[in-house]
């Protein structure tokens, strides 16, 4: 909507970031090219830009960078926490002082605007490192027992939508209880696992403590079948998550599986309901829905349905979507043409199976792969959008009349990640956050999370908790 | 005074399914014998359809055990090992034929599993404690972590110790509010479907607990594969390829699965079977100031 | 000129009797503090740079009700403010002018002779300002007093203490009898002294009685307690105007008073006002901040937008 009051382009300076031409693997504290020699690009999703030419790694680096983490994992695991806790701490610290400059890199190879790297991704992984390192030198008192032992090698693959953050999620717990690292990220977000490896070295890390292995799904495959990997760590889709269990079966190897939801974020009539629209719109619209734990599934109360909506959808209207540099961007682009193709193709069966499709009028810059928000009404708990998870800004609108109903319909998922609750009555808050099934729920906000505060999944959602003393679990021997 | 022996009278052993002791409905048995071959009895030989039906059974009685509070959970836990404790003569029996034991040490592995019910009825109200708690949040937000049950749990049971290691797997599933699908011990279910009658008659809500007897190999993998059970306990599956086969099979709905291992059920057992069938649940509420006052960037 | 009619025929159920007025009152939704203030803590994140900077000062400028309510006021002080209003920079003639002076009642007259023909509006804290402990018919005579010497607006203070006893039909009929008074001849702004409301839900509920009982803007605060102005309080008046006009079809003002210092705040709050109620409110018809020491602040940041160099406190007029 054209305002009086245009705000003049302001993004953040591109400069701060020094992107390589190219990067190989990082494999025992060197950087080193495929063993066969193949290689990928990695583009900005807003322009198409290439930004970098990466190794692309295989079964055979895979087999390297697991033997260089056994060979670091005798030293490291023998360290006394306190060291190994002073290497994250630095790590956290150095984090902290290049924060602007990853903060940049992940908008740029990511396409999540400028003020989310920096305001929440950023802050959360120094955070995140922090706290873990703090943990090192405590592991006999966070209730394993004393000296409960590290597992040995972690295979670890992580998603594309919050790379550096997932990146955290899984190097620093596993660090902290003593672990040696293989990690594989996204192939559509290598760079800053890659930027990372410098951090490591600027920390001094030792050699094979962490091996980064840019790359597609087969050298992720080819990591968790590694007959020398002892523990398993993945955030992604619900299907390869099933794949892994299956890879994983009759082994020792322990795993912990972080994977898709389609969260219910439940209005009740007597919500806050200014905040609970900033909550919806937190909920499905931040990192472009992105997120495994978005509210998706928007559930109000029939009684007050159509106010609700009217707020939402003139709140809708003032998101400022484009450029993702620029710092008063709400909406950056959609991680890669496959993405947005998955999210067109999910919202084209919305509309063919007659639910109402609203979307904010806002222009779509000419590159790039965009997806303007949109909500859908009319949803019933039997059509795909309400049931599929996107993994875009598409809200599908759903009503209920009672806290029963409510509840039955959250549930009524093959998923359990996340839910949200809008209410003044703090006993109906407790009874309907009991009966949720669901790892995370968030009652009157939406999306927060923090290091001490466990995160996971009920059922297809994946199982083990990442954060928070319960996280320490997934890498030690108990 | 007759020298005739009094001719004992034998118990049809019954499957425990939903409170009820039905039989299994392919109507077939197995015979079942001590440690050396001598015939004990003929055990329900359980069908998949009996499997499905114990499911069922679980699945409904999980909203109302789950929900029960955990000082209530406990005494039902409590009150099974009174009722044990006063039928610990028939359990040493059978156990002592089952694994073939002298009375003795049969006794002891019932006296031990009649007090891992103690154990376990005691933890209910504590275990929250231990695995939940609070976290200290970087902002203002009431953040609390809770434990709770996963749901229906298949568990295949220990194969040798036919009664403390049933007890063992059994127990920590139910403490915590998941509701049991159980396979016994193929060659030695009679203390298990025994223990069904005990449990029948410990306030224990029907369908908290389903023992079905028969060939894990047969039930296993459409419970392994069932969509509407949550995890499995793979502790009796002790054939390497069955418990990979099983496994597999649960990851299609992404079960929570505890995988076999060589267990010493006369140790303490930890928390672990506890936890392994627990998720965590994290709740976050803001709390803020008391007033507008003073609020700014 | 939006008149009161409208709203008040739309609330005549309401406002019938106490109970059902307390009913309407606190049926309100509630409003979740600490969602509250971070929508407008993410808000305040917005970078107003370059040009969309220029249009902010010069907006926010013309916006100031420029403010002196001290025991101390005089009228060379006076009428200085009101030849500062009038051309806030001497350097710059391109500047505008602020929207208003604000004095107190017995200066009315010297600030009307002082901004004599120059489009500044004279607004006049009235009703026992600030504390509004007085009676009725005082407060309407003080109230007549500041029109009868040419007051364009009314600045009023709500009983505070009638508010948190509950006696709300009480405050209502006190603002609809001080609307009565100002009739056509000037705006009136109720200012509820958020800072001693206290809560969220009572600045929701407060202003929505201010809007019922005729108001034709809300104001914060008087500038004479600890907290005044804030984002957001601010935003959660800007969320109540937004709704009356969507349930009313009348427009009300808003005016953030007292600790708005400088031309970052200011710009926030204007920030504020565009994405919550959009461009029909960036006019000082609608929107106004009650400071003082803003209005340098503002000249000095409008100067270094033009010359490229930061400005001085000696480059802009003392008063």
């Amino acid at each position: 909507m054209a305002s009086a009051f245009e705000y003049a382009p302001a993004p953040e300076s591109r400069s701060v970031v020094d992107i390589a031409p190219s990067y190989g693997l990082f494999i025992d504290g060197e950087f080193v090219d495929a063993a066969d020699g193949k290689v990928f690009k990695t583009v900005s999703p807003s322009t198409e830009e290439v930004l970098s030419e990466v190794a692309r790694a295989g079964a055979e680096d895979v087999d390297r960078a697991v033997k260089a983490a056994r060979k670091a994992f005798e030293k490291w695991s023998a360290l006394p926490g306190s060291e190994r806790a002073k290497y994250l701490f630095r790590i956290a610290r150095i984090i902290q002082e290049r924060s602007r400059e990853l903060a940049v890199l992940e908008t740029l190879d990511n396409g999540k605007p400028i003020r989310e790297t920096r305001d929440a991704d950023l802050p959360l992984v120094a955070a995140h490192f922090f706290y873990y390192a703090g943990w090192a030198d405590k592991l006999d008192h966070a209730g394993h027992g004393a000296n409960p032992r590290p597992l040995g090698v972690a295979g670890q693959v992580i998603p594309w939508n919050f790379p550096l953050l997932m990146l955290a999620w899984k190097i620093a717990p596993a660090l902290a209880t003593g672990n040696t690292v293989v990690l594989k990220p996204a192939e559509t977000t290598p760079l800053s696992a890659l930027f990372f490896a410098d951090v490591c070295r600027q920390a001094g890390l030792p050699k094979g403590v962490v091996n980064i292995l840019p790359g597609y799904g087969e050298a992720g495959a080819a990591l968790v079948a590694h007959p020398d990997v002892n523990k398993v760590a993945f955030t992604g889709s619900t299907a390869v998550g099933k794949q892994i269990a299956r890879t994983v079966a009759g082994t020792h190897k322990k795993v912990t599986l972080e994977l898709g939801g389609k969260g219910a974020n439940i209005v009740f009539d007597d919500a806050p309901i200014d905040q609970a629209v900033e909550g919806i719109v937190n909920g499905i619209f931040f990192n472009q829905g992105q997120v495994c734990c978005a509210g998706s599934r928007l559930l109000v109360q029939e009684s007050i349905q159509d106010e609700l909506l009217d707020s939402l959808k003139r709140r809708l209207s003032t998101l400022r979507l484009g450029d993702p540099l620029d710092k008063n961007t709400d909406i950056g682009a959609i991680n890669s043409s496959e993405q947005l193709a998955r999210i067109t193709s999910l919202v084209d069966q919305g509309e063919a199976e007659g639910a109402e499709r609203w979307t904010a009028a806002c222009e779509l810059p000419s590159a790039g792969y965009w997806f303007a928000p949109t909500l859908f009404t009319n949803v019933t708990q039997a059509h795909r959008i309400a049931r599929d998870e996107i993994f875009g800004p598409v809200l599908s609108v759903l009503s209920f009349r009672t806290p029963d109903e409510a509840v039955a319909k959250a549930n009524n998922s093959q998923y359990g990640l996340s839910a949200g609750i809008w209410s003044e009555k703090g006993s109906r808050i407790l009874a309907v956050a009991n009966k949720l099934r669901a790892g995370v729920v968030w009652a009157n906000t939406f999306n927060k999370f923090d290091p001490t505060s466990p995160f996971g999944g009920y059922k297809e959602s994946g199982f083990g908790r990442e954060g928070g003393r319960h996280g320490l679990e997934a890498y030690l021997d108990v | 005074m007759s020298d005739v022996t009094r001719l004992s009278v034998f118990k049809t052993y019954k499957l425990y399914v939903g409170g009820k002791f039905p039989r299994s409905e392919s109507g077939r048995v197995y015979e079942v014998t001590d440690s050396k071959g001598k015939w004990l009895a003929n055990a329900p030989l359980s069908s998949r359809k009996d499997a499905r039906d114990a499911v069922v059974a679980a699945r409904k009685a999980f909203g109302g055990w789950a929900g029960a509070t955990a000082y209530n959970r406990g005494q039902i836990l409590y009150r099974v090992a009174e009722m044990l404790e006063g039928r610990k003569g028939q359990f040493v029996h059978e156990v002592a034929h089952a694994e073939g034991l002298s009375k003795n040490k049969a006794a002891e592995a019932v006296e031990a599993a009649i007090d891992r019910w103690v154990w376990y009825a005691g933890w209910t109200d504590k275990i929250a404690q231990v695995v939940g708690g609070a976290n200290p949040v970087a902002g203002p937000y009431f953040n609390l972590s809770t434990p709770e049950p996963t749901g229906v749990v298949t568990v295949v049971a220990p194969q040798d110790s036919s009664f403390l290691g049933l007890v063992s797997v059994i127990a920590p599933v139910i403490a915590t509010g998941n509701t049991a699908v159980v396979i016994a011990s193929e060659k030695a279910p009679l203390p298990a479907l025994s223990l069904g009658e005990v449990l029948a008659t410990s306030d224990l809500p029907g369908g908290v607990v389903n023992i079905l007897s028969g060939k894990a190999s047969e039930m296993g993998p459409h419970l392994a594969a069932h969509q509407d059970v949550n995890a499995i306990d793979l502790t009796g599956a002790t054939d390497g390829d069955l418990a990979r086969d099983l496994e597999v099979a649960a990851a299609d709905n992404l079960k929570r699965v505890l995988r076999p291992r060589t267990e010493d059920f006369t140790e303490s057992p930890g928390t672990e079977r506890m936890t392994a069938f627990l998720e965590t649940k994290t709740v976050w509420h803001p709390t803020g100031s008391l007033g507008a006052s003073g609020s700014s960037y | 000129m939006p008149t009161t009619a409208p709203a008040a025929l739309a609330f005549a159920d309401v406002t019938a009797s106490d109970g059902a007025l307390r009913r309407f009152l606190h049926g309100l939704p509630g409003v979740d503090a600490v969602g509250l203030e971070a929508r407008a803590a993410s808000l305040g994140t917005r970078s107003i740079k370059t040009t969309a900077k220029a249009y902010a000062i010069d907006l926010a400028i013309s916006m100031i009700d420029l403010t002196t309510l001290e025991g101390a006021d005089t009228p060379g002080k006076v009428r200085a403010l009101a030849a500062k209003a009038v051309n806030p920079d001497p350097t710059d003639r391109t500047t505008p002018k602020t929207a208003a002076v604000c004095v107190y009642p017995d200066m009315v007259a010297t600030a009307k002779a002082a901004v004599a023909g120059s489009g500044v509006k004279v607004a006049s804290v009235a009703t026992a300002f600030p504390a509004g402990r007085a009676a009725l018919p005082v407060k309407l005579a003080d109230t007549a007093d500041a029109i009868a010497a040419g007051a364009d607006e009314i600045d009023m203070v709500i009983d505070r203490g009638a508010f948190l006893a509950g006696r709300y039909m009480e405050v209502y009929e006190q603002i609809a009898a001080i609307k009565a008074e100002c009739g056509d001849r000037a705006r009136l702004k109720v200012i509820f002294e958020t800072g001693e409301l206290s809560t969220y839900d009572n600045i929701r509920r407060a202003s929505w009685l201010g809007m019922m009982a005729g108001a034709d803007f809300i104001k914060t605060s008087t500038g004479k307690v600890a907290v005044n102005a804030t984002p957001a309080n601010t935003l959660l008046m800007l969320e109540a105007v937004r709704d009356f006009r969507a349930q009313t079809g009348v427009q009300i003002g808003v005016k953030p008073a007292g600790g708005i210092r400088n031309t970052k705040e200011a710009i926030k709050f204007l920030v504020l006002v565009n994405e919550t109620v959009g461009e029909d409110w960036l006019d000082n018809h609608w929107f106004r901040f009650g400071a003082s020491s803003l209005l340098n602040d503002l000249l000095m940041q409008r100067q270094k937008l033009a010359t490229g160099r930061y400005s001085g406190p000696d480059y802009v007029t003392v008063d």
